[in-house]
């Protein structure tokens, strides 16, 4: 390509195959990662809900997914990917991989951001009588709104650099443009302007996530 | 309500090695008492302050508050009975990222409180403990005298018969411990509300305990009325707890001869605040001078020793010895300096 004109229709459909991609998979993120994160965290707590084998379980089956390199993930879970969303190629159904890479992720991010809550907030609730269910809305996810805020940041941060594989099933999205003309084409442009769009893509996720994040602490 | 612990002992498990924590004790806090628990760090009081509301599974024994063996209890009916027993902490333990407010409406949505009576309630509650004008200040921007204050809010808002108070003032300055303490007294006074409370400092129990246990290496060495194990202290590190407060010390220049002696006494409840040294001056051929001397106020009791040299023939200080020992309120102490 030699000038920008010709690269623009290119690059606007794949800022939007992107922001499909990663609206559909941090939505799926947060929808399962975030119970599945606050079971991981309630299993292991003596004083919430422990249940070693059930903490155990979870704990592997994450791992598991997270072990599998995303390009392998793609590929193995496509029959799965097929029948669940009716297609076999384009941006939705790379979603669908996106998600489950972006699941576990997010649900390790979320546990993790509730060990930074006090022990003795835990301990003072269940002194005053709260159920588990209450000590999980009103003081664990407050008590770590801004940490799990910034996991979100994180896990949609990962999700864009996850996308520029999903180019192997015709996902599209701004990475897998940079690796089909930038790379493969030999074409610079195409792949400096890609870089450029992914750099700030990235750089204003993070800074609106930790605007959002640091007005959650200021409140 | 009263408080049994029959036999309860906590062992952890440690990489293999076993810890007791606290060997097997019972302890009877009666209705309506302020009973106070003194030891070192590592002594097992917070150990033992956790077991009475379960927040620690004993190894062995029961607990019973009330008329309920909370030890056999379903963990659904263990926390329902919770809210009956508050409890505040060292640390305050308050939700940080929500407010005043909503750090007591906290445990009342966990009783299921009325929700039409909750505002009522809260601000009942922070008029008790002084707080009403910071209902909407988040809890992370109070000072630690205020987050205990909220935290005696929180503890007392389903109305507990007990309050637990594990080193409730240990991180304030004594200003506030003061004024907490104060606070403490008079919730036991106006809502008869039994309160065991642990700590390490002596001005605490003396302050506020009606009884003290004193703990040791997971057990309770001592117990009784807290001014008479604090004016007959038997075992060391009771004797320790007093010196704590008294602070005497024989100074290092003085050196002691059966002509040149140092005489501490302690003068008990009505005695504390006679002019006894008068009398001596003038039955006793001796020079008398003071080194140290203090009145404490035990629950508002007053506990009062002396310390003196006495220099002079060497029967006429056992003279004045054998006065002491046999005077009424009055006793020398070995223990001190």
């Amino acid at each position: 390509m030699d000038n920008f004109s010709q690269l623009w229709p290119l690059l606007y459909r794949a800022l939007l195959e992107t922001a499909l991609m990663v609206s559909i998979s941090i939505f799926f993120a947060v929808l399962i990662g975030l119970p599945l994160g606050i079971l991981l965290y309630i299993t292991q707590h003596p004083l919430l809900f422990k249940i070693k084998p059930l903490n155990a379980t979870l704990g592997w089956l994450v791992n598991i997914i997270r072990s599998f390199p995303f390009i392998i993930l793609i590929v193995a879970i496509m029959p799965f990917a097929t029948w669940l969303v009716n297609a076999s190629h384009g941006p939705v159904f790379a979603s669908v991989a996106l998600s489950i890479a972006a699941v576990p992720l997010f649900a390790r991010l979320v546990e993790s951001s509730f060990n930074s809550v006090k022990d003795g907030v835990i301990e003072a609730s269940i002194a005053g009588g709260a159920p588990i269910y209450l000590i999980v809305t009103d003081v664990l996810l407050p008590e770590a709104k801004k940490s799990i805020t910034q996991a979100i940041t994180l896990t949609i941060i990962s999700i864009i650099a996850f996308s520029a594989t999903a180019g192997v099933v015709g996902g599209g999205g701004v990475g897998d443009l940079a690796i089909r003309y930038g790379y493969y084409r030999y074409d610079t442009l195409t792949m400096i302007v890609t870089v450029i769009v992914l750099v700030i893509i990235v750089q204003i996720v993070q800074w609106a996530g930790d605007f959002i994040s640091n007005r959650a602490e200021e409140r | 309500m009263s408080i049994q612990l029959n036999n309860v002992s906590k062992t952890y498990h440690l990489k293999g090695r076993n810890v007791e924590a606290l060997k097997p004790t019972s302890l009877k806090v009666e209705t309506g008492e302020i009973f106070g628990l003194i030891g070192y760090s590592g002594a097992g009081k917070s150990t033992l302050v956790r077991l009475i509301n379960l927040l620690e599974k004993p190894s062995t024994g029961t607990v019973t508050v009330g008329d309920d063996n909370l030890t056999e209890l379903s963990s659904k009916d263990l926390r329902i009975r919770r809210q009956k027993i508050g409890m505040i902490f060292q640390q305050f333990n308050l939700i940080e990222s929500k407010t005043v407010y909503e750090n007591i409406e906290f445990v009342l949505k966990a009783s299921k409180y009325n929700k039409k009576d909750v505002p009522a309630r809260i601000e009942e509650l922070l008029n008790l403990v002084g707080l009403n004008d910071k209902s909407s200040i988040n809890a992370a921007n109070l000072s630690g005298g205020q987050k205990q204050r909220v935290g005696i809010a929180r503890a007392l808002a389903n109305n507990p018969d007990i309050l637990l108070c594990d080193e409730a003032t240990s991180a304030l300055d004594p200003d506030t411990t003061k004024s907490i303490l104060n606070l403490l007294k008079s919730i036991n006074r106006t809502l008869g509300i039994t309160i065991v409370i642990i700590t390490h400092e002596m001005e605490v129990i003396k302050e506020i305990a009606d009884r003290v246990g004193v703990m040791s290496a997971g057990e309770i060495i001592e117990i009784g009325d807290t001014y008479n194990v604090f004016s007959h202290p038997k075992e060391e590190i009771t004797k320790d707890f007093v010196q704590e407060i008294y602070n005497f010390e024989v100074p290092s220049q003085i050196k002691e001869t059966p002509e040149n002696q140092v005489i501490t006494i302690q003068f008990l409840s009505e005695n504390a605040e006679e002019n006894y040294l008068n009398q001596l001056y003038r039955d006793f051929e001796l020079s008398i001078s003071i080194l140290n001397g203090r009145i404490e106020y035990i629950k508002e009791k007053p506990l009062g020793f002396l310390m003196f040299q006495v220099s002079g023939k060497v029967e006429e200080i056992e003279r004045l010895k054998t006065h002491i020992d046999n005077s009424h309120g009055i006793e020398r102490v070995g223990y001190i300096g």
